[in-house]
């Protein structure tokens, strides 16, 4: 990126055509949003893209409440309640794989390059990328509250609070999906992206309180789980959604939240720079 | 003359290899500048650095009067790319990819879709406008990828080996489309392996080597330069090869190249007047000849002269880099 100065000693040049030398914000966004409008284009042309992340929550949580829930709970309705809006923040890590998967396919194919040719900003295609998956994540979570009412699953607080914690949760997946795009940068082929996102996304859903309470677990997991950003947003979830203390696991969500995008998304594009 | 692809010195590395090693490009507007040479010679790392896609190393190039490191932004709004990579999405149809790069240059919704297609029309694609681009057969696909550089009305075009893997009647409509481009004032950069391609579409060429270009200029003369004319017999009657041969030495002071088989010989002719004395030899001599012809040798051969080995990609290229690293 160049300095405030370069820029001004480049001012001197001839601009023959006034052409803009940097594309401005608005335009950005403006771009950003067309070519998100790309991405849910094409998840009405093949829907079943979305069954990673409609069907695999809808498994995780049946298998848990109706298997495991009586065990771990004594009761699979008081599980279901405590169990489901983990499962929602726990969604959203394994969902921003297909950011990268989707990423890395555009770099691949060349249809990045053909995006760069043109006068858009070297950002907009990630941010349509990011935004495009916005819509997966909302169909997601629709159809996992769906199917999880129709298993016995009761908004206990009121509706603003419930809709409150599906903002956050899909503020969080905003924040997380830079991982994804980093790797899927990184990564030589698609095939190789979701054994090495594994690695990342693995400790973060399993490895925390979204099945089972921290305090059955031994001390060094506790250590673990009780500062793994998808339990606090658990926490929080269960809060806005079941009752329970909000503010002090939302503080630390939106902390993780922050130090993510702080993290990765400089990573994430150093990567895109690199590669593209 | 202006120029509106002017490259100087580009010189690019990756890691150790050096990619481009002081290239020179110039397209005047409304040209077709043929950039050819061997896989690996450099032709798609230039090209990428002139769509701004990669910067260079070292030197400087403007296109359409915007310096490609200064004012990257500006060079975008001015070319269309089409090529090996800069591809579209295989899972919309012709229309939505076409109305998606509209969209993104600015156009309005309605203006998008009319020039959409105003270009599927033109690139003879109306009837698979609505069919997602996997289903197009090769020739097609790169159709579509032309029509989509064009969305823009670009000032210069890059073709990045445009008909690599296409059989000939789409090599042969590729090549028409090239052809009528030139007539609305753009500016076509093309990169090929293939002499003919180069022979048939540009009005000048650039040779690429090894990073380097080796040779400029028109086709005919780059032939030239790697030698004079090439005087070619076909007998009616392949038993009179051996007398021609006879007559042919006389007349050059050495062998032509005979083939007893098809009664086709050939020898290098650097006197025109020796056209006009075979023909009185093979007179007196009873001999008749089905074809009597003096060529420009082909830039095949204007290639291996200028480069020292074929102009066949690939392997041959390598090897030849191979022989060039350990001499």
């Amino acid at each position: 990126m160049s300095t405030p100065t370069v820029e001004r000693a480049e001012r001197t040049d001839p601009r023959p055509h006034g052409a803009p030398r940097r594309v401005g914000p608005m335009r950005t966004m403006r771009h950003g949003l067309t070519l998100a409008g790309r991405s849910v284009r094409k998840i009405r042309k093949s829907p079943e893209g979305l069954l990673d992340v409609t069907l695999q929550p809808i498994l995780f949580l049946a298998m848990f409440v109706y298997l495991l829930g009586g065990a771990i709970a004594g009761d699979t309705g008081e599980y279901l309640q405590r169990t489901l809006p983990g499962v929602m923040a726990m969604n959203m890590v394994f969902g921003s794989l297909g950011t990268g998967m989707q990423l890395n396919n555009d770099i691949t194919k060349g249809v990045f390059d053909r995006f760069r040719s043109l006068p858009v900003a070297r950002s907009a295609p990630l941010i349509g990328a990011v935004l495009g998956d916005v819509v997966r994540y909302v169909v997601s979570i629709a159809v996992l509250l769906i199917v999880a009412t129709l298993m016995g699953f009761r908004i206990e607080t009121n509706v603003v609070s419930a809709a409150a914690a599906i903002v956050l949760v899909i503020g969080f997946a905003l924040c997380v999906c830079w991982i994804s795009v980093m790797l899927g940068m990184l990564v030589k082929s698609q095939q190789a992206l979701p054994g090495v996102a594994m690695s990342f996304m693995f400790p973060l859903t399993m490895g925390s309180n979204v099945f089972a309470p921290t305090e059955t677990m031994p001390g060094w997991l506790q250590a673990w789980v009780s500062v793994n950003p998808v339990s606090k947003l658990a926490d929080t979830a269960r809060g806005l959604m079941i009752g329970g203390p909000v503010a002090g696991p939302l503080s630390a969500t939106l902390v993780w939240m922050v130090a993510l995008v702080v993290v990765f998304f400089p990573l994430a594009l150093w990567a895109y720079r690199s590669r593209v | 003359m202006t120029l509106t692809v002017r490259a100087e010195g580009l010189v690019k590395r990756f890691g150790t290899t050096k990619a481009l090693d002081g290239v020179h490009l110039a397209a005047p507007a409304g040209s077709i500048l043929g950039v050819l040479g061997p896989n690996g010679a450099g032709k798609t790392t230039s090209v990428r650095i002139l769509a701004t896609l990669l910067q260079p190393d070292g030197g400087h190039a403007t296109v359409a009067g915007h310096d490609v490191l200064r004012d990257p932004v500006g060079v975008r709004g001015k070319i269309g790319l089409t090529g090996q990579y800069a591809s579209v999405d295989e899972e919309l149809t012709g229309t939505e990819n076409l109305v998606l790069i509209g969209r993104l240059l600015e156009m309005t919704r309605s203006s998008a879709k009319s020039r959409a297609k105003e270009l599927l029309e033109r690139f003879g694609l109306s009837d698979a406008a609505n069919r997602a681009i996997k289903t197009y057969s090769g020739g097609m696909r790169r159709r579509l990828d032309l029509a989509a550089s064009l969305v823009g009305r670009p000032e210069v075009l890059y073709l990045d080996e445009p008909t690599t893997g296409l059989d000939p009647r789409s090599r042969n409509q590729v090549w028409d489309m090239v052809g009528a481009l030139t007539s609305e004032g753009v500016t076509v950069l093309l990169t090929t392996q293939y002499l003919e391609e180069a022979d048939q579409l540009a009005d000048r060429i650039s040779v690429i080597d090894h990073g380097r270009v080796v040779a400029e200029g028109r086709a005919d003369e780059l032939k030239r330069h790697s030698g004079g004319q090439t005087l070619q017999v076909r007998l009616s009657d392949p038993d009179d090869v051996t007398a021609t041969e006879t007559i042919l030495r006389e007349l050059t002071g050495q062998a032509p190249t005979a083939n007893h088989e098809t009664g086709l010989l050939t020898t290098p002719a650097e006197d025109p007047v020796l056209m006009s004395a075979l023909v009185r030899g093979l007179d007196e001599a009873g001999i008749t000849a089905d074809e009597l012809s003096l060529r420009l040798p082909s830039l095949d051969e204007a290639f291996l002269s200028i480069t020292g080995k074929p102009a066949t990609a690939g392997d041959s290229a390598r090897e030849g880099e191979a022989e060039d690293d350990a001499a």
